[in-house]
């Protein structure tokens, strides 16, 4: 029968706050319980004058809250007492006071998600989006200017003549029914349907059978695990063709690397003086770049203009000026032993500077010393 | 709205109270006045405890009034009174700092630094006899000034119920609140942080801060509530506010165990022996039981006692949690000044009775008094019908 519709709630619409307050509060009084108070804003005052009972929310919070905490307690003492334990810091083990920012963290994380996801899927049956009041007038008016008070047909104490007389004495200005909507009744969710249910298990079957399969046993079969046995040696395995057992073999004795140049003046400076020649010529670049790895390691002590004028302040002995007579003349070789072996406190400087990079260096340290000691000849 | 509204029949406290505090006041001297007698030292120590607890509630209270003009807040205006009140203890505070300036060499490790003390007389510049009277001296007016300025055009506005006047407050909050961060911030380092001098924590201000917030919170809370029960506010206070002041009750009571449990972390973290040595002090034999009941009584107990919402609402609850609150708030201090007097074991006889009684006596006189010449509602405030009729 087509005009057979379900009746879902018996409607009235107020025109002031002050009426709708009024209005739920005597509905209250009258000990109905399924009704709802729709308005276009918060109404304060609105919950005590329904008579609801305080939100459930709040124990969905404590209580994933609790867990948030004890979880994250358990899963820090598991991990770093017993799974994996390893000192940090000196502390022990089970160092509680370290786990307490992370407790607090998890406790609070858990407990919004929680609080949310409840509101949604608990509270509001997120899926399902659908109410009978959707799309009336009623709707419309309590959503713009008006407020409306709604009882529904399955209150126990539901009787359509009696409500109907206590809104008219309540000075309601509209009173209207409303009835379910027979198709979105009867309209089924269909992903709780037994087929999709079944189609999602099978998927969910075979896609992680098939990635289970292919991961840990097919990987394994001929020909697949071809790639996996083949006739190396592999990093830190036994030789099976040196006798040694070694893997890594040393190079032929006397063997150099590319651009590496042996040093044969160790702990002999002025020999290192006599037979070194300085190969790099001097030019604007080999300037530059001896001006560079100067300012960068030996302006430090040596000062920006060789004068010995150390910028530490006094943490480490000043050196002498390389504006010595002395320094000045020595040769460019004995420079270079000094910058390879070090002399007095000063290290050897050959993990920092390349060879080349030396002798830019050595031709840095006599423009330094030649702009100190001009001839008239250069003004020319 | 018009405030005219509002009839409000200015009732009297019963003389009993001013008995019973004048009562404590002078039995709080006389143990105070003996136990000096006694042993000077240790009653100095229990002086800085009860000066530091008088400042948390009178200044506290003072912060309280400005946050409430400066952010508009309306709930609180139908008792905004109990703080200004409150804030009157400013007033008798150098009854307790002023015998403690003839005793600052017994308390103050500072001093009298041995020559050969380096970090002592690197700190001389700031940590001398001198300077320190200056500094609290200085603190004290400008607590006493903007105590002045702000109840001054309270009172006015009973009378001219001028609503430029609340403006007027609000900017002269605005200048408060910095002024009131520093002070409070130094006075925490100068009469708490200094007992050891040795040892420094940078967020020790707002760790006294979170105290002073509670304690000037709390003691409003009791008074509030006591006073309603007579029924000296108009209509009453509602449930809803009563939820707001322990909704910030409970605020403050996380806002004080993070500050806590942050200090304490990064100490025991770094585990560097010139910051450790402090806790250490405070896990030295009985020191050990009076840390444990510091987290119980300041956080743990008033934690659960407010957590659910119901328990904010109902005043019985909200006044025990506040009294514990306020108690909590003078252990607190205990636990912070009385290791530097005896270390192993918890000091605790009729001496230290002496300050609370004293306190409690004050804080009890000052308010009659207050209340004996003031309106305990602000008639003349335009938020006051709104405060009234606030719901959540």
């Amino acid at each position: 029968m087509m005009s057979e519709k379900i009746l879902y709630s018996l409607n009235a619409i107020f025109d002031t706050p002050d009426e709708i307050s009024h209005a739920a509060e005597k509905i209250a009084e009258k000990g109905y319980k399924k009704f709802d108070v729709h308005t276009p804003y918060p109404v304060h005052g609105m919950d005590d004058a329904m008579r609801l009972a305080p939100s459930k929310l709040g124990y969905v919070a404590l209580i994933f809250g609790l867990s948030g905490t004890l979880g994250a307690l358990l899963s820090l003492w598991w991990v770093s007492a017993i799974d994996y334990p390893i000192v940090i810091g000196g502390k022990p083990l089970f160092s509680f006071p370290a786990y307490i920012p992370v407790m607090f963290e998890v406790t609070v994380l858990s407990a919004s998600i929680a609080t949310v996801l409840a509101m949604l899927f608990v509270f509001f049956k997120f899926p399902n989006n659908s109410h009978p009041l959707h799309g009336t007038g009623y709707m419309k008016k309590v959503s713009s200017d008006k407020y409306g008070i709604s009882i529904q047909a399955d209150d126990p104490k539901f009787n359509e003549e009696e409500i109907r007389k206590l809104f008219e004495s309540l000075h309601a200005s509209e009173i209207d029914l409303i009835f379910w909507d027979n198709e979105e009744l009867n309209h089924k969710n269909k992903i709780l349907e037994p087929k999709f249910l079944l189609f999602l298990l099978a998927a969910a079957v075979i896609t992680s059978g098939t990635a289970y399969f292919s991961l840990n046993k097919l990987m394994f079969m001929v020909p697949f695990n071809w790639m996996m046995e083949q006739q190396k040696q592999n990093a830190q395995q036994k030789s099976l063709i040196f006798d040694d057992g070694f893997g890594m073999r040393q190079p032929v004795a006397g063997t150099v690397a590319r651009g590496y140049m042996p040093y044969e003046f160790k702990g002999q400076p002025d020999l290192a003086g006599e037979k070194l020649v300085n190969p790099v010529p001097i030019s604007k670049e080999s300037l530059k770049i001896g001006q560079q790895k100067y300012d960068t390691f030996c302006s430090p002590c040596h000062g920006y203009h060789a004068e010995g004028d150390s910028r530490l302040r006094g943490q480490y002995p000043n050196p002498p000026t390389l504006h010595s007579d002395k320094v000045r003349k020595w040769s460019d070789g004995r420079i270079f032993a000094v910058l390879t072996d070090g002399q007095n406190i000063m290290p050897s400087y050959s993990t920092q500077l390349t060879v080349d990079e030396k002798w830019a260096v050595i031709n840095y340290v006599r423009a330094l010393q030649r702009a100190l000691n001009a001839k008239e000849s250069d003004l020319q | 709205m018009s405030s005219s509204s509002i009839e409000y029949q200015k009732k009297e406290l019963p003389l009993k109270i001013q008995k019973i505090g004048l009562g404590l006041f002078i039995a709080g001297l006389i143990i105070v006045i003996l136990g000096y007698m006694v042993n000077p030292d240790r009653s100095a120590y229990n002086n800085i405890i009860a000066f530091t607890f008088l400042t948390s509630i009178a200044v506290g209270s003072l912060f309280f009034v400005a946050i409430e003009f400066l952010s508009g807040a309306v709930w609180s205006t139908p008792f905004r009174r109990v703080g200004e009140f409150l804030s009157a203890l400013i007033i008798v505070l150098p009854l307790l700092f002023i015998p403690l300036l003839f005793n600052v060499d017994k308390v103050f490790h500072w001093t009298h630094p041995e020559p050969a003390d380096k970090i002592l007389i690197g700190k001389a510049p700031y940590l001398n006899v001198t300077f320190f009277i200056v500094r609290i001296v200085v603190f004290f007016l400008l607590w006493l000034l903007f105590y002045y300025l702000i109840t001054r055009n309270s009172r006015k506005q009973d009378l001219s119920k001028d609503s430029g006047l609340t403006s007027r407050n609000v900017k002269i909050s605005a200048v408060f609140m910095p002024v009131f961060a520093i002070t409070i911030t130094f006075t925490a380092i100068d009469w708490l942080m200094s007992l050891e001098p040795h040892w420094f924590s940078t967020i020790f201000g707002i760790y006294y801060f979170s105290g002073t917030v509670l304690a000037a919170l709390a003691a409003a809370t009791i008074f509030i509530i006591l006073l309603d029960k007579k029924g000296f506010f108009v209509k009453g206070i509602h449930t809803d506010s009563y939820y707001s002041l322990g909704a910030l009750l409970f605020a403050f009571t996380n806002f004080w165990a993070y500050i806590a449990f942050s200090q304490f972390l990064l100490i025991w973290y770094a585990n560097l022996p010139e910051e450790t040595f402090w806790f250490l002090a405070r896990w030295d034999g009985g020191w050990k039981y009076a840390s444990i009941g510091l987290i119980i009584i300041q956080f743990l107990v008033p934690y659960m006692g407010l957590l659910s919402q119901p328990s904010k609402m109902n005043p019985k609850r909200l006044l025990i949690m506040s009294g514990v609150l306020l108690f909590a708030h003078y252990y607190d201090l205990y636990w912070l000044v009385m290791p530097n007097y005896e270390k192993g074991s918890v000091p605790f006889g009729w001496i230290e009775l002496g300050f609370p009684i004293l306190i409690a006596g004050l804080v009890i006189t000052v308010f009659y008094y207050k209340s004996k010449n003031e309106n305990l509602v602000p008639i003349g405030d335009p938020k006051l019908k709104r405060g009234i009729d606030f719901r959540l």
